[in-house]
């Protein structure tokens, strides 16, 4: 099986710890991943803020990239929804059918990272070993676009040392959204409030999701009110030993 | 060459109450300054929420119920032209008199010219969307005919000046001790010993309205669904207002959005077991009136509403909003709706339903924000009992706003934009790219930010620039 990993452009630019330990983690599991270094953004931002022919070009270099792979690993719900369920139509909607049936085959075999822990190498004990307190934020697109349902909570409850406390109200957007932090700054913030005063509510020290963008925005929200409570990219924890 | 037909241009665009004054985000700033409006709605929202999960859960094929609803909606669509004429038949034929109305204006004519012809200056009123829609009210006002609500939370609605901000619960910004208020101050010859508990509230309206049911001629009411193969149309109602309505007066008019038909009777069943359980969180509605064309002492006039609904028709990403049965269950999940209420949204049609029904009805350009008002969480369309994926509607909608303003000058984010993909289109060009912005002052500094960045830093930081790309990391040999 040849597995490659699309690292996405905000874990590139700004996270690059969340794509060291997911190629950490899946060395341990004895696969070795590969990164094609022609890989660069999935397009998502341009489509959802309604520029789908600036994305166009953005899915043709994502498709030719990754098309010979047997399976593509994503640390991301959000970007792994936007190659599933919008890279084949962006085609369409501009009239290249090829690029469409390229995008289809891409998809197929592109997983979310606890959808390809669990799914296609069956395993929920990764060997992690974590000593804190952590709650998990199951992110809009996993949740909703993906349905990987509990697949990162069964993933950390067999972290050793892990103590994972639930997130009241978890199933709540945080308020991230891409541009619509910036386009609609009031509701966005309003929305992260809540969130922020949940995960406080937990009392963890860290607060974990499957979306480095997600985790950004609620880190960034934590961090301006010095709550001291970290985030932390899952795959960061499953990595850790 | 011919030219392909251009059916957006042709149908009508809506008029009527559907655009606000100012755009989602500036209004919506207001809204979420109010701790008080977040209180009502954010307590308000969590019952209903509650409440519709418990009696859907009970239900074991509820998703095959809701692509039963999503189908039939669908064939009525595709031969939406054929079902209403169908109707209009069964309906004259049983006495009614069908009116067709292009857009609010006429359907305003048309009720303001029954009403006259009656020779009424008051009517009472079912709670209803498509007049809320078109603006009874005031047109009749205009004319010197007084619209009587008899829905409660419509009532505290009109007695407070106020505009609906839900569409089933239209008063949900209320709370109870604001309604007293309202009740004191505008209802006349109420008992200033009045509590807000809620049975005193009902019974102050109850007398209110029961002198306004027994007095009027004329009653107008909305549909919740229409059969085309019989004529009969079908009003759900919680507080048995519509049934004194729809019965008493010796006029009904009855004005309704053309997308509201059903083919036959059976199909009835699957909507009346979607729409209780989706907006009240009740397994059965409290009143279901269903009436055929004109009945022994009572005249029926049925106004057929366009407003914009054929050129939304014609879209085929976009005609799916159509099949909405107005239960509000998108409203209630949504966590934008939760924050602002629904007077942020400008339009009688708040929420998720609303930032894609309503810039197509009017046309993309005049509410070009709505279709942003969202984080695309998707929590819209796992409520949604007839399925509409408003999440990717909203994209789809997101992308004519955008194009509408192509042919003017690039704008900043237009620009902004375009470079991100070309940056990111050629990997070379994103590599140099990722380390040049590691190094630029307003990556280092952080705190003093352009627009639209400076919207970020307001409540949140950004995070430390990583001393290595991932990339780079990788090419150094990724251990």
């Amino acid at each position: 099986m040849r597995v490659a990993l699309f690292v996405t452009c905000l874990v590139d630019g700004l996270f690059p710890d969340v794509g060291k330990a997911t190629v950490r983690l899946l060395r341990r599991l004895g696969h070795d991943v590969e990164v094609p270094l022609r890989q660069t953004c999935c397009g998502q931002m341009h489509v959802n803020t309604g520029y789908p022919r600036e994305a166009l070009p953005l899915v043709r270099n994502h498709v030719e990239t990754f098309l010979d792979y047997d399976a593509i690993v994503v640390p991301s719900g959000s970007c792994t929804g936007s190659i599933r369920h919008q890279h084949a139509d962006v085609a369409r909607q501009f009239g290249d059918d090829t690029l469409a049936e390229g995008a289809q085959i891409v998809a197929k075999h592109t997983y979310e990272l606890s959808e390809f822990l669990v799914d296609v190498l069956g395993v929920t004990d990764v060997g992690a070993y974590y000593p804190h307190r952590v709650t998990y934020h199951p992110t809009c697109h996993s949740l909703r676009l993906l349905r990987v349902g509990d697949r990162p909570l069964r993933l950390l409850r067999e972290v050793r040392g892990l103590d994972l406390v639930e997130l009241p109200d978890a199933e709540s957007c945080c308020g991230f959204g891409g541009t619509f932090a910036l386009k609609n700054p009031d509701v966005s913030t309003a929305m992260l409030a809540d969130k922020m005063s949940n995960v406080l509510a937990t009392r963890a020290e860290v607060c974990s999701a499957g979306d480095s963008s997600c985790l950004m925005h609620i880190g960034g929200g934590l961090s301006r009110l010095h709550a001291g409570v970290r985030t932390v990219h899952l795959a960061e924890i499953l990595a850790a030993s | 060459m011919t030219k392909p037909p251009r059916r957006l241009m042709t149908a009508p665009r809506g008029v009527g109450h559907l655009r606000g004054d100012q755009p989602f985000p500036v209004a919506a700033k207001a809204a979420v300054a109010d701790p008080q409006l977040r209180r009502n709605l954010g307590n308000a929202t969590a019952t209903i929420r509650a409440k519709r999960a418990a009696v859907v859960g009970e239900l074991p094929d509820w998703q095959q119920l809701r692509a039963a609803g999503a189908a039939i909606k669908d064939a009525v669509l595709a031969n939406l032209d054929n079902y209403l004429i169908q109707l209009e038949e069964r309906v004259t034929a049983r006495g009614g008199t069908v009116h067709w109305a292009r857009d609010a204006n006429e359907a305003n004519r048309i009720v303001t010219g029954l009403v006259q012809a009656a020779g009424a200056t008051e009517v009472v009123k079912v709670k209803s969307m498509a007049t809320q829609e078109i603006g009874l009210n005031e047109a009749l006002a205009d004319a010197g005919i007084v619209a009587w609500e008899t829905d409660l939370a419509e009532l505290i609605v009109q007695l407070g000046h106020d505009q609906p901000s839900h569409i089933l619960v239209p008063a949900i910004h209320r709370n109870r001790a604001e309604i007293r208020e309202i009740f004191l101050r505008e209802m006349g010859g109420v008992d200033p010993a009045l509590t807000d508990h809620p049975a005193a509230l009902a019974e102050a309206a109850r007398t209110h309205l029961r002198r306004k049911f027994l007095t009027a001629d004329v009653a107008v009411s909305g549909a919740n669904f229409a059969v085309a193969e019989t004529g009969t149309l079908a009003v759900v109602e919680s507080e048995g207002n519509g049934r004194m309505c729809l019965t008493l007066p010796r006029t009904l008019i009855t004005v309704m959005g053309i997308e509201k038909l059903v083919p036959t009777w059976r199909d009835l069943e699957v909507f009346l077991q979607l729409l209780p359980r989706s907006s009240t969180g009740e397994r059965m509605n409290p009143y279901t009136s269903m009436w055929t064309g004109a009945t022994e002492g009572q005249a029926f006039h049925l106004v057929l509403l366009d407003n914009g609904r054929t050129a939304t028709l014609a879209d085929p990403r976009g005609r799916d909003a159509l099949r909405c049965i107005r239960c509000s269950a998108c409203l209630n999940v949504c966590p934008v709706y939760e924050r602002t209420g629904g007077h942020a949204y400008g339009s009688v049609y708040p929420g998720p339903i609303g930032a894609v029904l309503s810039p197509q009805l009017t046309g993309v350009a005049d509410n070009a924000s709505l279709p942003f008002a969202s984080s695309l969480c998707g929590a819209c369309l796992d409520a949604c009992p007839v399925a509409i994926d408003i999440p990717s509607m909203l994209v789809h909608l997101r992308a004519q706003a955008v194009d509408a303003k192509r042919h003017r000058v690039p704008s900043p984010e237009q620009a902004a934009m375009a470079a991100a993909a070309w940056t990111m289109a050629e990997p070379a060009r994103w590599t140099r790219a990722l380390r040049v912005a590691r190094f630029s002052k307003w990556v280092r500094r952080r705190r003093a930010l352009p627009p639209p960045l400076s919207a970020w830093i307001r409540a949140r930081d950004l995070p430390e620039p990583p001393p290595q790309t991932f990339r780079d990391w990788w090419t150094d040999g990724g251990r």
